[in-house]
């Protein structure tokens, strides 16, 4: 690997003053199971790595019914997974538990996830539905900004690699309401999303849908929210074939590329599954269902 | 030295203070150097396995505060003031934990490049959750990647050595190992470091 030189700072406005101070090219460190592979395959370069996990308020990790769940950026997915904090935000959880095998939940982070900006990040299309806000800081100041306009494309996002990601917050779910992701892979498990998607349904007392958020991945160069799709379904009472047209319809926001792990037709036709089963199990769960994928 | 100086200083070995297997250590390291590499290079700790580097195969498990992590995927300038374990402080004082005893009676292994990473994970596994089911085993053991024996007599083997964990450690006691064992223990861990 690359010689760099290591900055470990203890405070946001520390890690501010070395973006100013360091000459070249800097990456952040939080759980490295990305950056570090990316430098060493020389895929990126640095002079100096940022290590932001001793950063106290990247660690935070709370829930409140009036704030909502706060996810520090450098939170990690065995934190997620294990966290009471998170118990109410599914398709996070469904996230975190197929992000790599337990040596990589140990040390990737949702944050990291997100700034690592793959079109196929697993967090990502979890945090649209659920309607995450992101929390950054560069030199001029602080800003909050919507997940869905986090990501500007395969690998980049509006950071701009002069930025600091604080965390993410995500409002409170309703009382009765439920999310789901899923992905598809053509093997069990350990391996990139050939596509994926989130849903979130809330309902109201008689069972009416309320409010719904409906997000695509591996579709296209960064995740995609379905705003015109998940409205089909306000106001309703869900059944099969409303969420067949829902699905379908979520499926024309996608616009895939062909490459080895799948092809446009292919993807197309996997967007309106996924988008159907996560709307099915987001249903459930939001009916008193607990629905566990995998254990942990 | 005068006339010779690099464009660009490298950055400065750091001096760093971890515990690894109870012991304290301290070493100098590039700030680029990963955790793997000092482990094996620097401190002699050769247990650990370089398998791909990349954070796919888990050959290099190792523990930081009794989480496993790839130890080719952490810088080690991070573990400043961390408790690791590696495979070589799974044995207590020569006599092998029920883990490695069952995979060498149960053959959990043929050519044993993947096997430390395998034990170490296990034993993570086996500290939070005494008596996993088959689907936990699995899961926790998701990212080792074995290439030679399948993975069916790994499971059954982490399976035994939990059976055996329990057999002899009713109450959460600390473990009772037989001491008859331990001629024959000793014999098959430096059969298994060579």
């Amino acid at each position: 690997m690359q010689s760099f030189t290591y900055h470990a700072p203890t405070s946001i406005s520390e890690a501010l003053q070395l973006f100013a101070k360091c000459e070249g090219t800097i990456a952040l460190l939080a759980g490295g199971t990305d950056i570090l592979v990316q430098l060493r395959e020389n895929h990126r370069q640095a002079d100096h790595v940022i290590d932001v996990k001793h950063i106290p308020e990247l660690h935070r990790l709370g829930c409140d019914p009036t704030q909502g769940l706060v996810l520090g950026a450098a939170v990690t997915c065995s934190q997620v997974l294990h966290s009471d904090a998170t118990q109410d935000y599914s398709a996070l959880r469904d996230s975190a538990q197929i992000i790599g095998g337990w040596q990589i939940q140990t040390r990737a982070s949702i944050g990291g996830n997100l700034c690592n900006s793959s079109p196929a990040a697993d967090s990502v299309p979890s945090l649209i539905a659920l309607g995450a806000e992101v929390d950054y800081a560069t030199l001029e100041g602080r800003q909050t900004i919507p997940v869905r306009e986090f990501c500007t494309g395969p690998g980049t996002n509006i950071l701009n690699r002069r930025g600091l990601l604080i965390g993410m917050h995500l409002p409170p779910v309703g009382a009765r309401s439920g999310s789901a992701y899923e992905r598809f892979i053509p093997r069990y498990e350990m391996d990139i999303a050939v596509a994926c998607a989130a849903s979130y349904v809330e309902l109201d007392n008689d069972g009416t849908i309320s409010a719904v958020r409906i997000a695509l991945g591996a579709v296209g160069p960064k995740a995609i929210g379905c705003p015109e799709a998940a409205n089909l379904l306000v106001g309703k009472a869900a059944d099969d074939e409303l969420i067949q047209k829902v699905a379908d319809q979520a499926a024309t926001m996608a616009s895939p590329i062909n490459d080895m792990r799948g092809t446009i037709e292919f993807r197309e036709h996997l967007a309106s599954v996924l988008v159907k089963r996560t709307l099915q199990t987001a249903l459930r769960r939001a009916a008193g269902e607990v629905i566990v994928s995998h254990p942990h | 030295m005068p006339g010779n100086a690099p464009s660009k200083t490298a950055p400065a070995k750091m001096a760093i203070s971890t515990t690894i297997n109870g012991q304290s250590y301290d070493f100098l390291c590039d700030p680029r150097q990963s955790l793997l590499e000092v482990l094996r290079d620097t401190l002699h700790l050769t247990g650990a396995k370089e398998g791909c580097n990349n954070g796919n195969c888990g050959a290099c498990t190792v523990l930081i505060d009794g989480e496993p992590v790839n130890s080719c995927l952490v810088l080690a300038v991070e573990v400043a003031g961390k408790d690791l374990t590696t495979i070589e402080g799974i044995a207590d004082k020569g006599v092998l934990h029920p883990l490695q005893q069952c995979f060498l009676e149960g053959a959990a292994l043929q050519c044993g490049i993947c096997t430390p990473g395998f034990i170490v994970a296990a034993k993570a596994l086996l500290d939070k959750k005494p008596n996993p089911t088959e689907e936990e085993i699995r899961f926790s053991l998701a990212g080792n990647l074995c290439r030679c024996t399948g993975y069916d007599k790994i499971v059954r083997a982490v399976q035994a050595a939990a059976e055996r964990i329990q057999s002899v450690q009713p109450s959460g006691g600390t473990p009772q190992r037989k001491q008859a064992q331990q001629p024959q223990a000793q014999q098959q861990q430096s059969q298994q470091q060579q």
